[in-house]
């Protein structure tokens, strides 16, 4: 896909100027994050089996090589086939070419991140091949021609009426005067339209949230189900799949399972968890013929063993945009790409370039809550400022914040110089701010100012100076 | 594509060479590693599913009532034809069913004591209901493990919009584990993992639309268990 990302502050301005977007996302923050902590006080090992995810996944990182072979072998075995990507135009030759040799007209899909990353719909478009995306949210956004908004929520920025809109707008071939007014009856008819897409499609394309080295199975988690009749109709299943998302054993797999769902909605369990491991067996009497996994590296080897190591554990929960600030008041969409939220500003600048998305880093007030509910523990706010850092050493930041800061490390490195001069400007604030108590503007600082005063000092004096006149300490 | 392999492959090994610390991938954790694929050792466990049998599927059926699945119990696998009759005659559903081979007639006496009509196979989209087998219930959810195979096309669990699962109470087990310990008895040469494992925790839903939660999304709109407690040999 495509990104808008340089374009973050007009993004982000026009998010929150949106009262619909709001309206939406503020069933975000109520829903999600309530039932995670309902769940959580559920489960008594909650906090032992998140250091569990992390270490399994810790693990898989240390010998990504071992257990990518070992998949791959297992794959072979049970009669799939592996093909290994480097780039996102490595892997849409590949879809296209399985895509191509079934003689396929329509793809059905399942949700998938790395499907949106490597743009798949288009290509498969441009070729004559119709994709259709069978997740809810996935296809009233496809219809929609947007990008998801969240990860596992993908139109959450939409109302009904929306919907409802779109819906009259594409499916011409429905009555005009049907209601749908009710979020049922929506669902019924995208229900009906995508029955017909599945019965006829000749591919079915899903991503994996996890890989399974021990038995090559692939793991499919819905609440729908549409990932199963993706797989379980069309003569062909391909996967797409991200190098990290290999794990070792059935039994780690499960560790994660116990932590996806419960992060994610608060569900016990998501309603469907599929392992499907290669085609069609003999006497079966469904299944796909062929089994393709497209491997797809994408940026992955360069973030291994660097400062972003360990956002590779990431089991895209989508729980750290849950509970985000920022990604509550402007929503996915302002970040541009794929991805959003606090991973999003993490991962985004790793695989689409710190130029492109250097604003991403800087879209957070670090409170720290995305690591505190990551299921994985990943120090987001970390990678955050090592991200700001790496800008600052590219000389990407503005020549007005690089000079701030190198003087205020100049002062601050200089503990009476620093005295010396806040003493200054607070004794200049209170005296220029006597009359009225508040400033209105200040130079340097339109952008605080231009949404509230800033308090003037009421007597001068900093908090130091005032500590020691009420004659605490000596001055350390 | 040989050369994307190898040089993906090369790029993480040289990445993890270079990181080193931890993250080496020195050959003692390639031997751990290999050691971890061998032993599949459990991680932590949740005491939650550890419990008598009696008090384990009471736990089962507590946790696939609060995912919304129904649950009804029956004596015998005879009893079931009419537990089924009864729950689509209570919910004015049509008497006709899907079902799996590996529970069909003459295994199961479908039709002697019911009005049902009957067919086996797969689903194909045309079925309002399907009945089929599964290999275990797990308490700790209330998730039901579906395996694929002839016995047990994946196709009914998926598209009829009622679908009833029957389940043997011994087979009910504390937690997932137990499932994967007893597949990989059951498999032979290692290649005990069938086509399809199905875990299924309640009726199909999506909130997509304004986080309204809904039943019935692509998969069924009603998930029906049949718990027999006692399994009768098959007449
Ligand atoms: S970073 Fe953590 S919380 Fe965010 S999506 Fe990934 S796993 Fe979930």
């Amino acid at each position: 896909m495509e990104s808008t990302t340089a374009a973050f502050r007009e993004n982000a301005a026009k998010a929150l100027g949106d009262a619909k977007l709001r309206d939406a996302l503020s069933k975000l923050a109520d829903g999600f994050p309530a039932r995670r902590r309902e769940a959580m006080a559920r489960l008594p090992e909650f906090e032992a089996l998140r250091d569990a995810a992390r270490d399994i996944k810790d693990h898989v990182l240390a010998n990504l090589d071992f257990y990518l072979e070992a998949f791959e072998a297992r794959v072979v075995e049970a009669g799939g086939t592996v093909h290994w990507c480097r780039t996102a135009a490595e892997a849409r030759t590949a879809i296209l070419r399985i895509c191509k040799l079934a003689g396929a007209k329509t793809v059905t899909k399942g949700k998938s991140m790395i499907g949106e990353e490597i743009a798949i719909n288009e290509h498969l478009e441009e070729h004559g091949i119709e994709p259709v995306e069978t997740d809810l949210g996935e296809y009233i956004i496809q219809l929609r021609h947007e990008p998801p908004s969240h990860i596992i929520a993908p139109a959450i920025h939409l109302s009904k009426e929306q919907v409802a809109d779109t819906f009259r707008e594409k499916h011409r071939h429905l009555s005009p005067g049907r209601s749908l007014d009710e979020p049922r009856a929506l669902l019924d008819e995208a229900r009906n339209e995508l029955r017909q897409k599945f019965i006829g499609a000749d591919v079915g394309l899903t991503g994996a949230n996890m890989l399974i080295a021990e038995t090559g199975s692939i793991v499919l988690v819905t609440n729908e189900g549409n990932a199963d009749l993706t797989y379980s109709l069309p003569r062909v299943h391909i996967v797409i799949a991200s190098l990290e998302k290999v794990v070792p054993t059935l039994e780690d797999a499960t560790t994660i399972l116990r932590v996806l769902a419960r992060s994610a909605t608060g569900q016990e369990m998501s309603v469907y968890t599929t392992f499907c491991t290669g085609p069609k067996r003999e006497g079966d009497l469904d299944g796909p013929e062929a089994f393709h996994v497209v491997l797809l590296d994408n940026g992955r080897t360069e973030m291994l063993g660097g400062d972003f190591h360990e956002m590779l554990r990431c089991i895209r929960c989508g729980a750290c945009l849950n509970h985000c600030p920022i990604y509550k008041a402007i929503g996915g969409h302002a970040y541009g790409w794929v991805y959003s939220g606090p991973m999003g500003a993490v991962l985004i600048p790793g695989l689409i370039g710190l130029e492109e998305a250097g604003h991403l880093p800087n879209a957070s007030t670090l409170c720290g809550k995305c690591e505190d509910v990551c299921p994985v523990r990943i120090p987001l706010p970390r990678m955050l400022r090592t991200w700001r850092q790496r800008q600052f050493e590219k000389r990407l930041t503005s020549s007005v914040s690089r000079s701030g800061l190198k003087f205020w490390s100049h002062l601050a490195r200089r503990p009476w110089l620093y005295r010396l001069v806040a003493d200054i400007a607070v004794a200049t604030l209170a005296v220029l701010g006597r009359s009225r108590g508040r400033f209105r503007r200040l130079p340097l600082a339109g952008g605080w100012t231009k949404l509230r005063d800033l308090p003037a000092p009421e007597e001068g004096g900093t908090f130091i100076s005032r500590y020691h006149r009420a004659g605490h300490g000596d001055g350390a | 594509m040989s050369n994307a392999r190898s040089d993906i492959l090369g790029a993480v090994k040289a990445a993890l060479q270079q990181a080193g610390g931890p993250q080496r991938a020195d050959t003692t954790s390639v031997v751990s590693a290999s050691k971890r694929l061998g032993d599949h050792r459990a991680n932590l466990i949740p005491a939650r599913g550890r419990l008598g049998v009696k008090a384990r599927v009471d736990l089962f059926i507590r946790e696939a009532e609060q995912a919304s699945a129904t649950v009804a119990r029956v004596s015998g696998l005879s009893g079931l034809p009419r537990e089924v009759a009864r729950y689509l005659a209570k919910n004015n559903l049509p008497m006709t069913l899907k079902v799996a081979p590996g529970i069909s007639e003459p295994a199961i006496p479908w039709t002697r004591e019911t009005l049902l009509s009957v067919e086996e196979g797969r689903a194909d989209g045309s079925e309002s209901a399907s009945v089929s087998r599964a290999f275990a219930g797990i308490a700790e959810t209330g998730t039901l493990v579906m395996l694929s195979g002839p016995e047990n096309p994946t196709t009914l669990n998926f598209l009829p919009p009622t679908h009833v699962v029957v389940v043997a109470a011994s087979e009910i087990v504390g937690d997932y584990e137990e499932t994967w310990n007893r597949l990989r008895e059951k498999g032979q040469q290692g290649r005990f993992m069938p086509r399809a494992v199905n875990w299924i925790t309640g009726p199909s839903r999506t909130a997509d639309i304004e986080q309204t939660l809904l039943m019935g999304a692509h998969g069924p709109q009603r998930l029906h268990i049949v718990i027999v407690d006692e399994e009768t040999p098959a007449p």
